[in-house]
Parts: structure tokens; sequence; C-alpha cells
């Protein structure tokens, strides 16, 4: 859980209070704290004046605005055809095996979500994941295991 | 059948003076450009294959002063990445490309919508965007861009969805008509093109449509960027002229055993071996919007039908019932078949299902589930119930 504090005014204001500005908000708020809470959307519902059921439809509709906690770094494994044939499960069970948890869970730390996501658009470089906003590429069991370490720090 | 061979270009790719071309754009009237787009014989560059130069014909015919330029980059289709790699690589050429055809209508507005999933090129697009504005500034002429997020829904790469989640709302796609010439973006007169297609036009007016009508076949005119992936020795984008058969395509991009090539991702075709020299790889045969994924004969066609439904399942937007329900049917149903629950003749319900929807579906999605769906069951049925 977290506090939005004053973000959410300041969001209205830079990117306006118009229905359009409904997006980008959410968004910089999921680019920080990964997710949407309740509050988060009831402000942004009272900043736009609008109803929070808009704020939830919308959001819900949008895979990568999350509506449950997620960790501090939302790993996504792309499951789509090429990445699949390329050892997607091998990468998902190496996964699994280093941060103790399954897809759809969050460690208790709060470190990592692991997700399956559709075509990132990496599927000549495939296996391909998403840290946050980083696509790794090309991925074994072995050097998926150093990519996430380096996000363990 | 007119067949072209395999023969690549670099048109895309190939540097170019971008004021230059500009400038020549300015020169011309509305209508030279507009004529110009026309002549090379352009298609859109998604998949749809819609005339560009139409598209910028009617936009141009709306009387509205407000109308907009959209690119979309909302590049979803499974097996599709060449428009990540356009503007990673020549992203003052998509802003060149808008910038014209904004001329060519009357459009002072133009918007990026760029998938979620390409977020981390935004730094780069930005300090590029910048000097392209800084360029159009100098000389006086009044045009902006700006970028709009997706969220992680293929769904809003069809254009109506696509407005919706510029405005603000859930993606889900409009009923047409209204087309987005009439009313489009904020209920403008808006043309929206894809990334590629932008870039194509800033080529035609740099070349002459004369040498750009050169390239390919009378259905399908130029040379395109391909995403080639899947079993192939050589991964990756090529820009190839329009009018190779599949089997041309093969013997340069297969590994030596590939059974099946699937056209234009998960709403596109599946074509077999022994299909692979009757086909071109083009609007006259099967088009595609860039999508080549290769199986060889170690792959199991069931798991990749399976693959498709349960991405198209899960990207429905779930509005009206013939794809929401169509989608989730399918699914079930060749797991049924597989299992053993349901006999093999339950194929041809699923068949006619995929054809209900092609013809009930409100938007592209569940209009084209049935082309993977049926290409599919029809060239591998073994494979799908054993």
């Amino acid at each position: 859980m977290y506090h939005t504090g004053n973000m959410v005014k300041e969001l209205a204001e830079k990117h306006g209070r118009k229905r359009e500005s409904l997006m980008p908000i959410l968004q910089d708020i999921v680019k920080k704290y990964n997710y949407l809470t309740d509050e988060a959307m009831v402000e942004v519902a009272t900043e736009l004046d609008i109803s929070a059921a808009e704020v939830y439809g919308t959001a819900s509709f949008y895979t990568f605005l999350d509506t449950q906690e997620r960790g501090k770094n939302v790993i996504r494994v792309c499951k789509t055809i090429t990445c699949s044939m390329k050892g997607k499960n091998d990468i998902i069970s190496t996964l699994e095996d280093i941060l103790k948890i399954k897809v759809g869970e969050t460690t208790p730390d709060k470190m990592f979500t692991l997700l399956e996501t559709n075509c990132i658009g990496w599927c000549h470089k495939a296996p391909a994941i998403l840290i946050n906003d980083m696509p790794y590429t090309d991925l074994t069991p072995e050097t998926v295991i150093d990519v996430v370490k380096g996000y363990m720090r | 059948m007119e067949n072209k061979g395999l023969t690549k270009v670099d048109l895309i790719f190939e540097s170019i003076d971008i004021m230059k071309v500009m400038k020549k754009a300015f020169e011309m009237t509305s209508d030279e450009i507009i004529q110009q787009i026309l002549e090379s014989g352009l298609k859109g560059r998604g998949g749809a294959g819609f005339p560009t130069g139409l598209k910028w014909k009617y936009t141009a015919a709306e009387k509205d002063p407000e109308k907009y330029i959209v690119c979309n980059a909302d590049e979803g289709e499974p097996g599709t990445f060449k428009d990540r790699e356009i503007l990673d690589k020549v992203a003052s050429k998509v802003y060149a490309g808008m910038t014209i055809a904004g001329k060519a209508m009357g459009a002072r507005k133009g918007f990026i919508y760029l998938r979620g999933e390409y977020r981390f090129l935004l730094p780069q697009l930005f300090a590029e965007l910048h000097k392209f504005h800084k360029l159009i500034n100098e000389i006086g002429y009044d045009f902006s861009i700006e970028y709009r997020m997706g969220s992680g829904a293929y769904i809003c790469g069809e254009e109506s969805a696509l407005f919706e989640s510029i405005e603000g709302f859930r993606g889900e796609p409009r009923n047409k008509p209204p087309y987005p010439t009439v009313s489009g973006l904020f209920s403008k007169p808006t043309s929206i093109n894809n990334v590629e297609t932008l870039v194509t036009s800033v080529m035609i007016i740099e070349k002459g449509a004369n040498e750009y009508f050169k390239l390919g076949t009378k259905d399908s005119r130029g040379s395109k960027v391909f995403s080639i992936s899947g079993d192939t020795p050589i991964p990756g984008i090529f820009e190839l002229e329009l009018g190779m058969t599949v089997q041309e395509f093969v013997n340069e991009f297969g590994d030596g055993d590939t059974k099946a090539v699937q056209v234009g991702g998960a709403s596109g075709f599946c074509v077999p071996r022994k299909k692979f020299k009757d086909t071109i790889i083009g609007f006259e045969g099967v088009p595609t919007g860039g999508s080549m994924k290769l199986f060889n004969s170690s792959r199991s066609m069931y798991n990749v039908l399976h693959n498709y439904l349960d991405f198209f399942a899960e990207e429905s937007c779930g509005q009206c019932t013939p794809c929401r329900v169509g989608c989730q049917q399918l699914l079930k149903g060749v797991e049924k078949v597989k299992k053993g629950e349901s006999k093999s003749t339950y194929l041809n319900e699923l068949v006619k299902l995929a054809d209900t929807m092609k013809v009930a579906s409100k938007c592209g999605l569940g209009q084209s589930v049935g082309n993977a769906f049926k290409s599919i069951v029809e060239n591998f049925r073994e494979e799908i119930i054993y």
C-alpha cells in the first residue's frame, strides 16, 4: 500500500482535468507505484470530477494499469507463440525457483511480481521479458538469473 | 499470377535529408501530394491495406477546420516488431510523414499512440521530436506532434478503439460508419496511419510515385518491412519487394524443414508446405502487416492454434457477443476435441462458429479470428484431433 500525498493533484495540474487526461494520470501513478490503489482511483475521480466507477472501469480494461497490489519490480514474461516455442516455460520455472513465487504472485518483501503477458514485440529475440519498462531478450535460464539479480540490490 | 521473386530493398531505413523532402512537399499543393500517394498504389502497412491516398483524400475533403493525423504505433500483432525498429532507427522520418500528411489534408496536430510495451523508447523519441519541432519552427511551419501511450491492450491497435483510448475511455471499438475520415479522434476528421505507411509516403514524395510504382505487383505495390521469427536461422527485420511466393520466402528464411508459415500474425493465415509455391505474399494472396512466423516439423500446430486462441480470448474487448463468447468457445472446443471429449466432427461446428464471428463481430479482431482458425484446422486437421 502507498499514499499518493499530493501526487494526484500535481498530475491533474500537469495533464489537465479533462477526460482525456485520465490515461496519462493513471499511467504516471502506475509508473511510480506499479499499481493503482482504490484510494488513488477515488482521488483521480475527484480531481477529474467523474465517478470512481468510470476510473476503475477504464483502468481495469488495461493490462498494464493493475488494480491489484504489485511489487516494486513487475516481471512480465511473454507467453505468445514464438517465446513459447523458444523456451518460455524454462524461463518461468527458473524465475519461480529464484523468487520462490508462482506466476501471478508477489514476493513477501514486495520486491517482485511475476506475471505472464501477451506478445511484447521481441519474437526475433525470443524468449523475452519486460521488467517494469525494460525489455530483456534472447534469454536463457542462466542469463535471466543475472538479469533479475540486478534488480535485487 | 504475377511473381516478382525475392528482392531486398532499402527504402524505409535509408537515411535521407528530412528537410529537403519536407520542403519539396511544402511546395506542392494538397492535391498534388495526395495524387502522388494515390498514383504510387500505396496501401496501409498495418495489415488491413486500405489505400493510403484515399484515406488522405477523404480526410482532406472534410470541411472541419480541426483535423488530426494519428500515427498508429500500437504494434501488437503477435510476430510484428518492425514499427519499433522504424521508430528506433528513423523516428524523424515518421514525424516528417505525419507533417506531410497533415499538410495534405489540413491538419495541424498529430498524435502518436505508442504501445506501453515500447515505453523504454520514449526518452530517445522525445529527444528526436524536440529536434524535429525546432526544425519545422525554423521554417515557420505550424505543426506539432504529441505522444500518447497504450497500456497493454491489443485491441487498441484497432483505429476507433485507439481513439477511445486517447480520449480516456476503455479501448472498445466504435460502430462504423462514421469512418475516422469523417469522425475520428475527438469526433473530428482524422487520418490514422501505420508507422511504416507514414515513412513510405515520405519516400514516395522523395523518389516520386512513378519510381515507387515500379516495385511490387498490380495488387501489392512497393516494398514492405517484414518481421521474421520462429524456426529460422536468421530471425529479424527485412525490407523486401512485394510479390514473392511463400516458397521463395521459405527458400531464403527457412531452416530446411519448414512445414508452415503463419503470414500476418495471429489474425492472419497459416500457409502449409503444399501451398508454398502457389501463394503470393501480398493482397492478391496472403496479406500481412509484416508478421512472418516459420514453423518446422518439430512444432505441433495444435499448440500454435491453442496459443493464438488463448491470445484472442484474453484480448477480445468483450463488447460484442460473437467475439467475446466465440473466442472462448473456439478455445474450449479445440481443447475438448484434443482430449477426445468431443468428436472430431465437432471441428466442423467450430468452423461454422468462426464463420459467424467473421460476419457478426463488430471489429477486425473478431472478424479475423477465423483466418488462423480455419487455415490451421483445414490444413492440419489431424494434428488438432490426435
